[in-house]
């Protein structure tokens, strides 16, 4: 039922400059890719794609950006949060040799599907794309995932100087995928989508939202497309009819933004 | 659904016969801050604040539609008879083919139910939408009316063309675990398979009393459903929250089973029902 579970914070962890992870026991099951609605009761209720997939704990890590995520970092073990879903997809993680990029706050989604692709003996190739060394996290987490893992910077504090659709570029003019799977800056994953051709792409969206489950149609693109119950991951076919991909979102009101 | 071209698109390829747009008001809203809609046991509540983009906005929305000639009604929110009439005179220029006046939402200060429950209200708004414009237009009334029956006939005096019955029910869900409303508003509306007899009721006293149609709306998920609005006295029905039971195909699912229900039956014609209810 599309109704708040309450449960208590059983532990955070500080990823990056920030950037907090969350973890609270949940046995449901989840495709990476897929999102809670995370409600911080008297603030707000948001989207939140999981970044931590255990049997009976789960996880998200953020940044703090606007008042609901100020509000998530500040709480502490034992506060209690509601927790909706999983909603969404999810990833179709399949082939012999993938390509991940993370964008941002978008390597939080990436990494568990990084995990279940090396689960699976899936050859994982990952590049992190961050301003710069202090926001990068997780990257230890996706080392032990045997992932080949490579990180490029806006300022070069870390790994190359540049956009990750710099280095995404390089690996993909240097070998050969079966699919590149993407969560990050809806602009790099629209530049990365026209880098792709005919290699079968994902991409994770993010709009605002407001149900979750694909009533209100806060979140709709393209045709009627629900991020919330349609997405959040798109392939690159349908994203190629969906024409506001790396232009513009709507904000709370419905209005056109530019991205 | 239905806040943009896209998804009110999709709607009518689902075999909707048309759509109702989100209210629109004169100024972009955002409606109020999440929780804004959670499931319940029998039904949906929500409390969405009347968010929209503003009429100016919506201009781009109802043109892209039109392009596809997909029947709209354009609905719209004003606190005030200027308010509805400039409204209305927009969503006219911008193609909508019809107009529904939302004077019943439960949980919006200054519009909807606020306006909706005073009939001299009711009868000058609908009066003077009505002289500015030339397209049909309906009035949408709240089911928390002790006084339907007058509120329906102020807006038949004032010349609409149609009743629209019901929006949703004033409703309350509080968090056991957290002892607080579980809506950040905390008064919302319920929908859904709950509000199917209240619907029913109340379109059924509102056809016994005036002699415009009427289109029924609360809870319909299925062909039998609709048909049980027919039979109350509705001429066409609405469906929202039946998406989410029965997916956006939920439209051409229901116009199957209703015809089938009527070969069944021996009915040809759905005005054979309209009303049929009424002894």
């Amino acid at each position: 039922m599309n109704y708040p579970k309450i449960t208590k914070i059983i532990e955070t962890r500080k990823e990056a400059k920030d950037t907090k992870t969350i973890l609270f026991k949940d046995s449901v099951e989840i495709i990476p890719g897929q999102f809670f609605m995370i409600w911080i009761p008297g603030v707000d209720e948001i989207p939140m794609s999981v970044s931590y997939i255990d049997k009976d704990i789960k996880g998200i890590t953020f940044r703090k950006i606007g008042d609901a995520t100020k509000a998530l970092y500040n709480l502490k073990k034992d506060d209690k949060i509601g927790i909706r879903g999983p909603y969404g997809n999810g990833f179709k993680i399949n082939g012999k040799n993938i390509l991940f990029v993370g964008g941002g706050t978008g390597i939080a989604m990436i990494a568990p599907a990084v995990e279940k692709a090396s689960y699976e003996k899936i050859t994982s190739t990952v590049v992190l794309g961050v301003k710069n060394k202090d926001e990068l996290f997780f990257e230890k987490k996706l080392q032990k995932t045997g992932a080949k893992i490579f990180v490029a910077t806006d300022d070069g504090s870390k790994g190359d100087k540049g956009f990750a659709t710099d280095l995404a570029e390089k690996m993909l003019n240097e070998h050969k995928f079966d699919s590149v799977l993407t969560c990050g800056p809806e602009i790099m994953m629209k530049k990365l989508h026209s880098l792709c051709n005919n290699i079968p792409f994902q991409a994770s969206l993010e709009r605002y939202m407001k149900c979750g489950f694909g009533i209100c149609g806060q979140c709709c693109i393209g045709k009627g497309l629900r991020v919330c119950k349609d997405g959040p991951v798109f392939d690159g076919e349908t994203l190629k009819n969906i024409e506001e991909f790396g232009k513009y979102k709507r904000d709370a009101s419905g209005k056109k933004i530019p991205l | 659904m239905d806040e943009d071209a896209g998804s009110m698109e999709r709607i009518t390829r689902c075999g909707a016969g048309g759509v109702v747009t989100k209210s629109i008001g004169l100024e972009p809203r955002e409606g109020y801050p999440n929780p804004t809609v959670v499931e319940l046991e029998c039904g949906i509540l929500n409390a969405m604040g009347l968010p929209n983009p503003g009429i100016n906005n919506f201009e781009d929305e109802i043109k892209n539609l039109k392009k596809s000639n997909v029947p709209v009604i354009g609905s719209i929110f004003g606190s005030d008879k200027d308010g509805f009439v400039e409204l209305g005179k927009k969503m006219q220029s911008y193609g909508a083919d019809a107009l529904e006046l939302n004077m019943s939402c439960p949980h919006a200060k200054g519009y909807g139910l606020e306006i909706g429950s005073d009939p001299d209200l009711v009868r000058e708004i609908t009066k003077n939408v009505k002289k500015s414009t030339k397209i049909p237009v309906f009035v949408k009334i709240s089911p928390n009316l002790a006084n339907i029956v007058e509120i329906a006939k102020a807006a038949e005096s004032a010349h609409a063309n149609a009743i629209v019955a019901i929006n949703t029910v004033k409703a309350m869900k509080i968090d056991l675990e957290l002892r607080i409303p579980i809506l950040s508003n905390k008064i919302g509306g319920y929908s859904g398979k709950a509000v199917k007899p209240i619907g029913v009721c109340c379109v059924c006293e509102i056809a016994k009393n005036v002699n415009i149609p009427i289109i029924g709306v609360g809870g319909i998920t299925t062909g039998e459903d609709a048909i049980e609005y027919f039979m109350a006295g509705a001429s066409a029905v609405q469906i929202g929250s039946g998406i989410h039971y029965r997916g956006v195909e939920i439209f051409e699912k229901i116009c199957i089973e209703i015809e089938s229900w009527m070969k069944d039956h021996n009915y040809n014609k759905i005005s054979e029902l309209i009303g049929v209810a009424h002894i």
